[in-house]
């Protein structure tokens, strides 16, 4: 039987899970937001990245069918898309239930009937869009989890009701969405995947009677081509999936890391420092890295690693947010936006204006007082983003500077801005000729670093 | 770990070498001995003891304060007084201290200083703290002595004289007139013969972390080693026998393989050896020592257990040369030290003593230290290609002590030694 590890990044945002093959290749990843409940975000990110698995397998299976006819890519990318959407429709039936319940016991009377009422609409409204959007726009490539999906929509939908009403339907929220993303879903993937099918099939029997170009839903080549063969497609690969459906995934060895690593259920040589981790996976990924620097969301490190991968040094922000992710978030509801917002938005200043406080505190003091004397959001947002990312230079340097090549990990790096400023100030400091890396793991990276000790350390 | 912990012999003797030196302080005002305050870097205790007077050290009575829990008071009452966040901590705690009657670490009471023996090696605090003192106590004279910075990499002969010059017009006329002694050679030369053979002993304990286990902690446990020698006892006929006793108990922990005893008994199994640069943390000690002995971490050599005195690269003391050997060794001091032979100084010790890493402990509020050691690791980092550490804390301030902080960094760096060893091997 073939083998697996797992590597589990127990972080304070966001909990990632990487399962790799004996070859050290990644065949699946899972992520979720991390809140109260570690054990239930790591859950999640497990059984995703199991879920993940079955469809790189899949995908690796049909590689040269894949490469020949562009319909197969787009079929499977169908499926995982409406895979996705029923998952998060299960939890969205319980939400439904969660609802009810959180009314009943803070209600009552009159205004409980009329907030029973708004909910129901609102949720007839959403439910629909976002199925429409997971089947036909592909939503869950997008890599959002199941709060920012739900919470995007409703409060769109509360902000058209009456002021009065605000309150009281944003508690209830409060109160219905902890339960239900601290709570696990299991699914059966056999049941799931089987229903995705038949979901497919009334997909594409829609787009048959729909002209491109008077139609919402996106059309592409692929899916053009689809329209007059997917019966076919689906009778070639139904075989393969009912084999991935049906296959065990051997998870050998596992090890966790990260922020919250000491809470995992694992023995102790099973857990891995996070700094180890990270600079295991930068450098398996990019095996000349020398220098990785790792912004998560609780904290920044600057690694030194040597030709084997192993670390020689490093350095970590110490009693200050200011240079991580979580200095992000908390900029993110200054402004009253979306975390992912944040970088669009400073991509597109026209200068930066500069930001002297690097305390996270004051640095909100100081936003107010610039937005007081009309400086655009965009200019200090680019403003911000570059002091962070000074920050993480200076951390940098005092853990001996950057060197040759220089990887860029941790869940900060999906931050345009960042990234362009990191790029930017590393160049500058430490020379053009410098190699940069970034890779669309890299949030990755640290369970990626834990799969493969796991594998390292196994021993049949 | 064994659950009895046996106090050794020596550490016996420590104790009661102690105790009877606060005592001799505490009755000082009545015997008429005369109190000298000074520092422990660069400390010419045999000078003092020439003239029969009993020496004061407020970094060890600082330390003493922190272990025993009672210095984040004292550095609160200091900073009322102004002292900024960022001063030595070892200073409030005594500034503390003093401003709250002078009672001691031990519960007696510190006599009042009758001379300030202000020796100045490295650290530019100390010229601060005395001005501090010299407030406290206007009418006290001060004797400044003044250790030239070995900036050129090495001590000339015209800085030797330089600081005998000191010794003779400054800081001897100073202590005869406040002893009522005269300056007597030959007392000095035979105390001196005395710390020559403390020396030699000290070098040979410190040594036997060659062997594997090491039988010694040369860090946490290396702190009480040079207690006598950095409170006083330097030169006297009690320190010879102490550190008889120390070695013999440590060599017959080398032929029975033992290795360090820890404050839960032995440590079983050397995992990782270390060389640790910078003071140990005292508000937490224990807590912190246990962070090494639970993860079977062992140090080989540390640079603070030298600030009392480097012998490692070669200085004696000469008997026949009394004061510009007193002068040799205030240079020779780790804090007068420049960077380069510190690292030269500490790149010798890992390769001596075997060591696995080496791990900084950067004191928030020591500048002295502190200044240059992300060079130093770096230095060593690329010379040896050994794996490097870096925590932080502070000496007595418990305020700066984040257990987590630590514990987390200090994990990740013991895993990064142990990943090494697994797949290097
Ligand atoms: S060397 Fe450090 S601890 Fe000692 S007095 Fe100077 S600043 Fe304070």
């Amino acid at each position: 039987m073939k083998k697996y590890f797992l590597g589990i990044d127990l972080g304070s945002t966001t909990s990632k899970a990487v399962i790799i093959n004996e070859q050290d290749e990644i065949i699946g990843r899972g992520i979720t937001n991390t809140r109260a409940n570690y054990m239930v975000a790591t859950e999640i990110a497990r059984l995703e990245a199991i879920y993940n698995a079955r469809f790189s397998i899949l995908k690796m299976k049909l590689d040269d069918e894949i490469k020949s006819k562009p319909e197969y890519k787009k079929y499977i990318e169908d499926i995982e898309s409406v895979f996705q959407y029923l998952q998060f429709k299960r939890r969205l039936d319980k939400l439904i239930v969660q609802f009810d319940e959180s009314i009943n016991s803070t209600f009552e009377g009159e205004k409980k009937t009329t907030i029973v009422n708004f909910v129901k609409t609102i949720f007839n409204i959403i439910a629909p869009e976002i199925r429409h959007e997971f089947i036909f726009a592909n939503l869950g490539n997008k890599n959002q989890f199941f709060r920012d999906i739900v919470s995007e929509r409703y409060n769109k939908e509360i902000a058209k009701l009456g002021k009065e009403y605000f309150e009281p339907m944003m508690l209830i929220y409060d109160k219905s969405i902890t339960p239900v993303e601290n709570e696990l879903t299991e699914f059966d993937f056999k049941e799931l995947i089987f229903e995705a099918l038949e979901v497919l099939n009334e997909k594409y029997s829609y787009l048959e009677n729909t002209n491109p170009e008077v139609s919402d839903i996106q059309f592409d080549i692929e899916m053009n081509i689809l329209k007059g063969n997917h019966k076919q497609v689906h009778e070639s690969i139904k075989e393969h999936i009912t084999f991935i459906a049906n296959m065990d995934i051997h998870i050998a060895n596992m090890v966790g890391t990260g922020y919250g690593r000491a809470l995992l259920p694992f023995p102790e040589k099973s857990i891995k420092s996070e700094i180890l981790c990270h600079a295991f996976g930068a450098h398996a990924v990019f095996p000349n890295t020398k220098t990785v620097l790792d912004i998560g969301g609780q904290d920044t490190k600057a690694i030194q690693v040597d030709s084997h991968g192993l670390v020689t040094s490093f350095h970590m922000n110490d009693r200050c947010a200011a240079g991580c992710g979580r200095y992000l978030g908390y900029i993110a509801d200054e402004f009253n936006i979306s975390l992912n917002e944040l970088g669009p938005l400073a991509s597109d200043a026209k200068k930066e204006v500069t930001i002297c406080s690097t305390c996270t505190v004051f640095a909100a003091a100081e936003i107010r007082e610039l937005l007081n004397v009309g400086e655009e959001r965009a200019d200090i947002l680019a403003g911000l983003h570059k002091s962070i990312v000074m920050r993480a230079m200076s951390l940098l340097a005092r853990s001996g500077g950057v060197r040759n090549e220089f990887t860029f990990t941790g869940g900060v790096a999906r931050n345009q801005a960042v990234l362009k400023y990191v790029t930017e100030l590393v160049r500058k400091n430490y020379g053009d000729d410098l190699k940069i890396n970034i890779h669309t793991d890299s949030i990755f990276m640290g369970a990626l670093g834990g799969a493969m000790f796991a594998r390292r350390s196994y021993k049949d | 770990m064994s659950k009895s912990v046996s106090k050794e012999k020596s550490m016996i003797i420590q104790k009661e070498m102690i105790a009877g030196l606060l005592k001799e302080l505490g009755n000082a005002k009545e015997t008429g001995k005369k109190v000298v305050y000074t520092f422990v870097p660069g400390n010419i205790s045999e000078l003092i003891l020439a003239f029969d007077m009993l020496p004061v050290y407020p970094e060890i009575n600082a330390l003493q304060s922190g272990m025993r829990k009672k210095s984040e008071g004292f550095i609160l009452d200091a900073e009322k007084l102004g002292h900024s966040e960022d001063v030595c901590t070892y200073v409030k705690c005594d500034v503390g201290m003093m401003i709250n009657g002078n009672i001691g670490p031990s519960g007696e009471k510190i006599p009042a200083p009758d001379l300030l023996l202000l020796s100045y090696t490295g650290c530019f605090t100390f010229m601060k703290w005395f001005e501090t003192l010299k407030r406290l106590y206007p009418n006290v004279p001060v004797a400044l002595l003044h250790t030239p910075y070995q900036e050129g990499h090495k001590i000339t002969p015209e800085m030797t004289q330089y600081m005998v010059k000191q010794l003779k017009e400054e800081v001897i006329p100073k202590m005869e007139k406040v002893s009522g002694n005269k300056y007597d050679e030959e007392k000095l030369k035979k105390i001196l013969a005395n710390s020559s053979k403390v020396e030699e002993t000290i070098i040979k304990i410190f040594d036997t972390t060659k062997n594997r286990p090491s039988p010694i902690d040369a860090y946490f446990a290396g702190v009480y080693y040079i207690g006598p020698i950095n409170n006083g006892f330097r030169g006297t006929p009690e320190a010879i026998d102490y550190y008889n006793e120390l070695y013999k108990e440590i060599m017959d922990r080398v032929h029975n393989g033992l290795g360090p005893i820890t404050p839960e008994g032995e440590m079983e199994k050397e995992r990782f050896r270390l060389v640790v640069e910078g003071p140990p943390n005292w508000t937490h000690f224990r807590e912190f020592w246990k962070l090494f002995y639970d993860m079977g971490a062992v140090i080989v050599a540390s640079s603070y257990t030298k600030v009392g005195g480097v012998y490692d690269m070669g200085f004696r003391v000469n008997p026949d040369k009394p004061l510009e050997s007193l002068a040799d060794y205030c240079m020779n001091c780790y804090t007068n030290l420049n960077l380069e032979q510190r690292v030269e100084l500490l790149s010798k010790c890992i390769t001596d003593y075997h060591a696995d890493g080496f791990l900084v402990n950067s004191i928030k509020s020591c500048n002295s230290f502190s200044a240059g050691q992300l060079m130093i690791m770096q230095q060593l980092e690329r010379r040896l290609e050994i794996p490097v550490g870096f925590i932080e804390s502070d000496l007595v301030d418990p305020r700066y002590f984040s257990y987590a902080n630590i514990k987390n960094r200090l994990e990740s760096f013991f895993q990064m030694l142990e990943q090494r060893k697994l797949i290097l091997e």
